[in-house]
């Protein structure tokens, strides 16, 4: 677990320090732009679905989904950000303690 | 504009409450959790570094996944660099500081004098409570026995879905993701734990590489 807080730690850092040190021209370039900007989107998407479907190796079905639903419902009603968390947490909470 | 600063301080304490109470919840112990908020300070990076050990990915991959989503950060860091004029050890400090909100409010100003002032007084303002608010965050989930028994595992997603959701403009960032999503759930059972983010990483890299000739990209 410390590796990976650490090196993952150390690549941030040099992230945001690469971009107030190297020349202008390098991270202008249109591809870098675009694929800056469609990294975010495809790795919190992804790390959204795993995190919410799979156990394991294995594709499941289980209260995460529901959970995903709402806070999907709270974030379309603007709900801030703890809101959302609190929500999804709340539902499937909820769906163990039924169940 | 220190109470702006405040303010965005404030909001994202939150955020740092609910990272602590999901890191201690996936097993990570409070001083890792803490030097995570200190050290990487960028928010999604951490969600996602935590994320994958928690699905039981290699440290590797998981640091892998936090830098990939910290590269946006460079782009940040590139607008800042001609307001800012910062040197030598001004810049290693400054570098830290550069994050989602404290380049929004520096952006957002119109004279170089006040985005700078806007950019460290946000800077450390969310510094200051993030980390509060994380060591708070962890050491309340740590008392819990069984963090499914409070949902803690769904908030995690839950959490990943907000932070998606403000990126989520135009036709192209919805398609994106949605294939993301297939694609890491498609190539799950097939490979080791945190393999298929980084697949979905590679995956953004190529269909950046070659859509950039047919599609502009936005803004």
């Amino acid at each position: 677990m410390w590796l990976a807080v650490l090196v993952g730690a150390t690549g941030c850092y040099l992230c945001k320090l690469a971009g107030l040190s190297v020349p202008q021209r390098v991270l202008d370039d249109p591809r870098t732009q675009r694929i800056a900007a469609l990294l975010p989107i495809a790795l919190l998407a992804a790390l959204a679905a795993t995190q919410t479907f799979i156990t394991g190796q294995r594709l499941v079905l289980d209260p995460r989904a529901a959970a995903l639903g709402v806070a999907a419902a709270a974030v379309l009603l603007r709900a801030p950000f703890l809101l959302v968390v609190g929500v999804a947490a709340a539902t499937a909470a909820l769906l163990r303690l039924l169940a | 504009m220190l109470r702006d600063a405040l303010a965005v301080g404030a909001a994202t304490g939150a955020y740092g409450l609910s990272f602590g109470a999901i890191a201690t919840a996936t097993g990570l112990s409070v001083p890792q959790t803490a030097t995570l908020s200190a050290v990487m300070f960028t928010g999604a990076s951490q969600f996602a570094l935590v994320g994958v050990l928690g699905a039981g990915g290699a440290p590797l991959a998981a640091a892998a996944t936090a830098t990939l989503l910290g590269s946006r950060n460079a782009l940040y860091g590139l607008r800042l660099s001609a307001l800012l004029r910062v040197r030598g050890p001004g810049r290693l400090l400054a570098a830290h500081l550069v994050i989602d909100e404290s380049c929004a409010m520096a952006v957002a100003r119109t004279d170089r004098r006040s985005a700078r002032l806007a950019f460290w007084a946000t800077g450390w303002s969310v510094f200051a409570l993030w980390n509060l608010a994380t060591l708070l965050g962890a050491l309340g989930a740590q008392t819990l026995r069984d963090p499914r028994v409070f949902g803690l595992d769904a908030a995690a997603p839950a959490a990943f879905l907000a932070l998606l959701a403000p990126r989520l403009r135009g036709r192209e960032a919805g398609a994106v993701a949605a294939a993301a999503g297939v694609l890491g759930l498609a190539i799950t059972p097939a490979v080791p734990a945190g393999v298929p983010i980084l697949a979905v990483a590679a995956g953004t890299v190529l269909v950046g590489l070659l859509g950039s000739s047919r599609r502009r990209s936005p803004s």
